[in-house]
């Protein structure tokens, strides 16, 4: 066992761990946060994805080891954030979840996405969606949802996917 | 899925790292983002007993124009999107935020590094394809100092690489493209962000003599063919360049891959070498 020092959710931890406790497991299993999801827990289903140092990051492939000095953000450390809880809102609106269990880490994606990418065409939001994988909604009402919180914000998203026209590889 | 118990230690420095490395009473291996080695550990592919830190080496994380020959020097821990925001200097016309822009997911980026992913090697990742088609440089530091590595020569199989153990991949020495310069890098992917089937890549520099095609994904190293030094003169143009790589000349060196027999694999890369050419010329 080692110990670690980390920020989750604002509150400064220290802890013993494994080296081989990846985050997700450390956050589920001795901080009790469940709200991260596990899937497929080899860093292809994005259910995991939480913020480190406030980017989105794969949890289950991230080693609690390896975040001596980081800042962690599970979808519990969201209270207060007003892009988060126009997406929450957004979701229930567009039913842009049914089991809830790609919800989560889906959350933490569009989040980045509104943030980062405002005003992004619908594909360019699909291709930042492909890392999380959801089974029930077919992604239309995520896409929907999303659209829906950067029109709020006063960056409408561009033209919807049926507009934009396939783009040849891009080259000077 | 989770990992077989290995221990940990966070490196302070290159030579601190070199040093852990060097332990061979154990199966010691460099630990940078973890999204190759993270996947592999919980798999259960990988076993190493004994991981070394290196992501937070303060050396690793830089990116600066060498200023004696204008060479981008790409620490090994410069992360994907950190290629795909700007962040570092260009010295490729957009290639390389081009190339970094679309690795996996931007999960995956925020945490996955340009070291890592070179010595991992996996032959549909972007970086070992990419690198030999710009005549980059792999730097990596052992316990008698540094030395360098041509990338076209990197790669010495599938997840093998010219590493020696106890070395340490520190950099990339990427060379600056004239203003003249065209490339062109496509990828066949079923899904986006998933690992490609088939990469093309094509740079035209005649300013520098550069003439390069690259077919990428192979069963191993990635195919790199050079133009004539002929083709590359001042009287000619970057159309002969293209012309000189005919469908014979690219089936014959997938063929000498060997991932000819397979007619769909076949046709995979040459399509996306013909795809690459297009783009380099458009």
């Amino acid at each position: 066992m080692t110990t670690i020092r980390l920020t989750v959710n604002g509150q400064p931890i220290e802890a013993e761990v494994q080296p081989r406790t990846h985050l997700a497991d450390f956050l589920r299993e001795q901080q009790l946060l469940t709200g991260t999801n596990l899937g497929c827990e080899h860093g292809i289903c994005g259910a995991c994805t939480l913020e480190i140092d406030g980017a989105p990051a794969r949890s289950c492939i991230t080693y609690a080891i390896d975040c001596e000095g980081a800042s962690i953000r599970t979808i519990e450390g969201f209270d207060g954030d007003a892009p988060m809880a126009a997406l929450r809102a957004a979701f229930s609106t567009e039913h842009a979840l049914q089991c809830g269990y790609c919800t989560p880490g889906m959350l933490v994606t569009a989040r980045d996405i509104v943030t980062r990418l405002p005003g992004a065409p619908e594909a360019r939001i699909r291709k930042e969606l492909s890392g999380n994988l959801c089974r029930c909604t077919g992604y239309a009402g995520i896409v929907r949802a999303i659209r829906a919180v950067m029109a709020q914000s006063g960056t409408p998203s561009g033209p919807g996917l049926a507009s934009v026209r396939p783009v040849a590889p891009t080259a000077p | 899925m989770k990992a077989p118990a290995f221990d940990f230690t966070q490196a302070q420095s290159v030579p601190d790292a070199v040093a852990l490395l060097a332990d061979t009473a154990r199966f010691t291996k460099p630990l940078a983002g973890g999204q190759s080695l993270g996947p592999m550990l919980n798999l259960r592919v990988a076993f190493p007993e004994h991981l070394i830190g290196v992501r937070q080496i303060e050396a690793l994380r830089h990116a600066f124009i060498d200023p004696a020959n204008g060479e981008l020097v790409l620490g090994a821990a410069v992360r994907h999107a950190q290629i795909e925001d700007g962040l570092i200097p260009d010295v490729t016309r957009g290639l390389l935020a081009h190339v970094a822009a679309n690795i996996a997911y931007r999960a995956v980026r925020n945490r996955g590094t340009v070291g890592g992913s070179l010595a991992h090697a996996d032959p549909a990742a972007d970086w070992v394809n990419t690198m030999p088609l710009l005549g980059a440089r792999i730097v990596v530091a052992g316990p008698d100092g540094e030395r360098e590595i041509d990338a076209r020569t990197f790669m010495t199989g599938p997840f093998t690489t010219a590493l020696d153990e106890p070395e340490l991949l520190v950099a990339v020495r990427v060379p600056a493209l004239s203003d003249a310069a065209r490339w062109a890098y496509v990828k066949f992917c079923r899904k986006p962000g998933e690992f490609a089937e088939a990469v093309g890549g094509v740079l035209i520099d005649r300013p520098r003599a550069v003439g390069r095609l690259l077919i990428g994904a192979t069963d191993g190293a990635p195919v790199v063919l050079e133009a004539p030094t002929e083709l590359l003169a001042a009287s000619s143009t970057d159309s002969q360049v293209a012309e000189h790589w005919t469908d014979d000349r690219l089936r014959a060196a997938i063929n000498a891959a060997g991932i000819g027999h397979d007619p769909y694999v076949a046709q995979l890369h040459l399509t996306m070498a013909r795809r690459a050419i297009v783009a380099a010329l458009a």
